[in-house]
C-alpha cells in the first residue's frame, strides 16, 4: 500500500474522532441547519471535479465533470444559503447576553 | 505565471487553512449565538478551497468550469430558499446532488486510470461507486417520499430483503473481481448500475415516518462516499471533509432511531407500517371528554405552567404562527410558557425547532425531551398540537403495543391535558393512543390553526380581568 493512502487512513481516522466529539455536543435544536451545513461542506469534492474538467483529458471526463461540477455547486450555495436563513430565524426572549 | 512546484505548495496550504475553518466552522454549531460565525468560517474555507484548486497547473481550459459553476450556482440560489416546511426534501436532493457529484468523478477517474489500478485504489474507487450510487437514487426516493410525490405508505413483498441483499452481495461482488482484475473495464458499468437500482429498493419499504432517521443516514453514506473519493485523489480536504459528514449524519441516525426505539436494521428491513393489529384488539366504547375553545382558553388562562407539544400535525396544519399568537397570549398574562419537542417531531433531526423560530417563538423555549420530562409533574396544562405517537402511554406501560419502549414526552403526568386533533384516528402506526381516555384529558376536536386561533381570540376577549 503506498503512503499517501497510509496518510489518508490516519487522516480518516482522526477527522472521524473528530467529527464525532464536536458532533455529539450539538444541541438538537440545531440539528436541521447542522445537516444543511455538513451537506455544503461536503460539497467540496467540487475541486476533483473542477480538476477533471480543467485537465480536459477526454470528452468523456469533460461532460461528466461538468455534471458533477454543477450538482455539488448548487449544494455550496443552496446548502450556505439555507444555513444561513435557517440561523437567523433562531432568536431569543432573554435581552442579548453579555 | 508560478511555477507547477510551488503552486502546488500553495494550494496545498490553502487546502490545510479550509480544513481548520471545516473543523472550526462545525464547533462553532454548538450555539445558536455562535453558529452564524461558524457558517461563516465554512464559505470561506469552501471559496479559498474552489479559488485554490483554479491555480491547479493541469488545469488548462476554464470555459466548462465556468459554466458549471454558475449553472450550479444558479440552481442552488432557489434551493436555499425554499420553504420551511420543504426542507426535509431539499435536504434529502441536496444529498443526491453531492453524491451524485461523487459517482461521476469516481467514473471518470476509473476510466481514466484502467487497466492500470492498483488494488488499494480500486477498493476506494468501488466504495465511491458503490456507496455514491445508491446514496443518489436513495435521497431521490426520500425527497420524492417527503415531498409526496411518491406514495408515503411503505411498499413491500414476499423476500424483500432477500433481493436486496442479493442485489448489494452482486456489486460487491464485481468490486472484489475488479480489484484483482481492473482490467475488466466492461463490469464497471454492472458495479455502478447495480447500486442505482439498490438505492431505489432500499427506500421503497421504509415509510414516511421513519424519514428522519433515513435522512441521517443518507448523509452519512454522503459523506463517506466523498471520503473515499478523497482517497482516490489523494485529498486530505476531502478525507476531512467526508469524514465530518459521515460520522454527523452517523450520529444523527443514532439519536433518531433511538428516539424510535428502533435499531437501524430495523428501520431498514422493518417496514413499520405493517404493524397494525393492536389497534384492533380493545374496542370497547370508550368515552373522552371534549371541551370548547372558550373552556381551554379559561383553564389555560388559570394555569401558571404550560407545556405546549407540537407534533408535524401543527406544520401540516399551518398553525404555527397561531402558536406564536397563544405563546404571546399566555405569556402577556404571566403563564410561563415552554414547549417540549420530542427527537422525531419533524420530518428530520431538529426540524420542529426551525419550523417553530420561524414563527418567531424564542429558542431558549424550546426544549429537549429530556429536558422538560422532569418538568410535567409540575405543570398545569399539557397542550398536544398535532402530536400522537410520541405521547403515548402504552409505549411505558403495555408492553404488546408496538411502541412499547418508545422514549416518550410524558405528558400523562400534567394536571390537565389538553389534545387538539380532528378526530379519533390514529396516528401513523395506526395505535390506539389510551392517553385520550383518561379523566383529565380534554379533546378539542377541530382544525389545528382553526382551533388556536379561537383560544387565542377568547384570551384577548377575556383580558380585561
Amino acid at each position: 500500500m503506498p503512503t499517501n493512502l497510509i496518510d489518508g487512513l490516519f487522516v480518516f481516522m482522526l477527522a472521524g474522532f473528530i467529527g464525532f466529539e464536536v458532533i455529539r455536543k450539538i444541541s438538537p435544536l440545531l440539528h436541521t441547519p447542522l445537516m444543511s451545513l455538513t451537506n455544503a461542506l461536503d460539497a467540496i469534492a467540487v475541486v476533483g471535479a473542477i480538476v477533471l474538467v480543467g485537465e480536459g483529458k477526454s470528452t468523456f471526463a469533460t461532460v461528466l465533470g461538468t455534471i458533477a461540477i454543477v450538482a455539488a455547486t448548487s449544494n455550496i450555495v443552496g446548502g450556505f444559503l439555507i444555513t444561513e436563513r435557517m440561523l437567523s430565524m433562531f432568536k431569543t426572549s432573554r435581552p442579548s447576553k453579555p | 505565471m508560478i511555477n507547477p512546484i510551488a503552486s502546488e505548495t500553495l494550494i496545498e496550504i490553502i487546502y490545510f487553512v479550509a480544513s481548520a475553518l471545516f473543523v472550526l466552522s462545525l464547533k462553532w454549531m454548538i450555539s445558536p449565538v455562535t453558529a452564524k460565525r461558524g457558517v461563516r468560517a465554512g464559505e470561506i474555507g469552501m471559496l479559498l478551497a474552489i479559488a485554490g484548486t483554479l491555480l491547479h497547473h493541469g488545469i488548462v481550459d476554464y470555459k466548462w468550469i465556468a459554466i458549471a459553476l454558475t449553472l450550479g450556482t444558479i440552481i442552488g440560489i432557489p434551493l436555499g430558499k425554499v420553504h420551511m416546511t420543504a426542507v426535509p426534501q431539499r435536504t434529502a436532493l441536496s444529498h443526491a446532488f453531492g453524491s451524485l457529484c461523487v459517482t461521476l468523478v469516481g467514473t471518470v477517474e476509473f476510466y481514466l486510470r484502467a487497466p492500470h489500478v492498483p488494488p488499494f485504489m480500486m477498493s476506494v474507487l468501488s466504495a465511491e461507486v458503490i456507496l455514491g450510487g445508491l446514496t443518489f437514487t436513495g435521497s431521490l426516493m426520500a425527497a420524492g417520499k417527503l415531498q409526496e410525490i411518491l406514495p408515503q405508505r411503505p411498499i413491500t413483498y414476499k423476500g424483500q430483503n432477500i433481493v436486496n441483499l442479493s442485489l448489494l452481495a452482486v456489486s460487491a461482488g464485481l468490486a472484489v473481481y475488479l480489484v484483482n482484475h481492473p482490467g475488466a473495464t466492461y463490469l464497471f458499468p454492472l458495479m455502478v448500475g447495480i447500486p442505482l437500482i439498490f438505492g431505489v429498493m432500499m427506500i421503497i419499504p421504509i415509510g414516511g415516518a421513519d424519514m428522519p432517521t433515513v435522512i441521517s443516514l443518507l448523509n452519512s453514506y454522503a459523506g463517506l462516499s466523498a471520503a473515499a473519493m478523497g482517497f482516490v485523489l489523494n485529498s486530505k480536504l476531502l478525507i476531512i471533509a467526508g469524514a465530518l459528514d459521515g460520522s454527523s449524519g452517523f450520529i444523527l441516525s443514532v439519536i433518531m432511531s433511538k428516539a424510535m426505539n428502533r435499531s437501524f436494521t430495523n428501520v431498514l428491513f422493518g417496514a413499520f407500517g405493517q404493524v397494525q393489529p393492536a389497534a384492533a384488539a380493545g374496542q370497547e366504547e370508550k368515552t373522552v371528554r371534549s371541551a370548547t375553545a372558550e373552556e381551554a382558553a379559561q383553564i389555560l388562562s388559570a394555569a401558571n405552567k404550560v407545556v405546549i407539544v407540537p407534533g408535524y400535525g401543527m406544520a401540516v396544519a399551518q398553525a404555527q404562527h397561531k402558536v406564536r399568537e397563544l405563546y404571546d397570549a399566555l405569556t402577556k398574562r404571566g403563564v410561563d410558557v415552554k414547549f417540549a419537542i420530542h427527537p422525531v417531531a419533524g420530518r428530520m433531526p431538529g426540524h420542529m425547532n426551525v419550523l417553530l423560530a420561524e414563527a418567531d417563538i424564542p429558542y431558549d423555549r424550546l426544549h429537549d425531551m429530556d429536558e422538560i420530562n422532569g418538568d410535567f409533574p409540575q405543570t398545569d396544562v399539557a397542550l398536544i398540537i398535532g402530536a400522537n405517537d410520541v405521547t403515548n402511554p402504552a409505549a411505558r406501560t403495555d408492553a404488546s403495543s408496538p411502541i412499547f419502549g418508545m422514549p416518550i414526552l410524558d405528558v400523562d403526568k400534567a394536571r390537565t391535558v389538553m389534545v387538539i386533533k380532528r378526530g379519533m384516528s390514529p396516528g401513523f402506526a395506526g395505535i390506539d393512543n389510551p392517553l385520550y381516555y383518561f379523566d383529565r384529558t380534554l379533546m378539542l376536536f377541530g382544525d389545528a390553526k382553526a382551533f388556536v386561533g379561537n383560544i387565542v381570540r377568547e384570551l384577548s376577549g377575556g383580558s380585561g380581568h
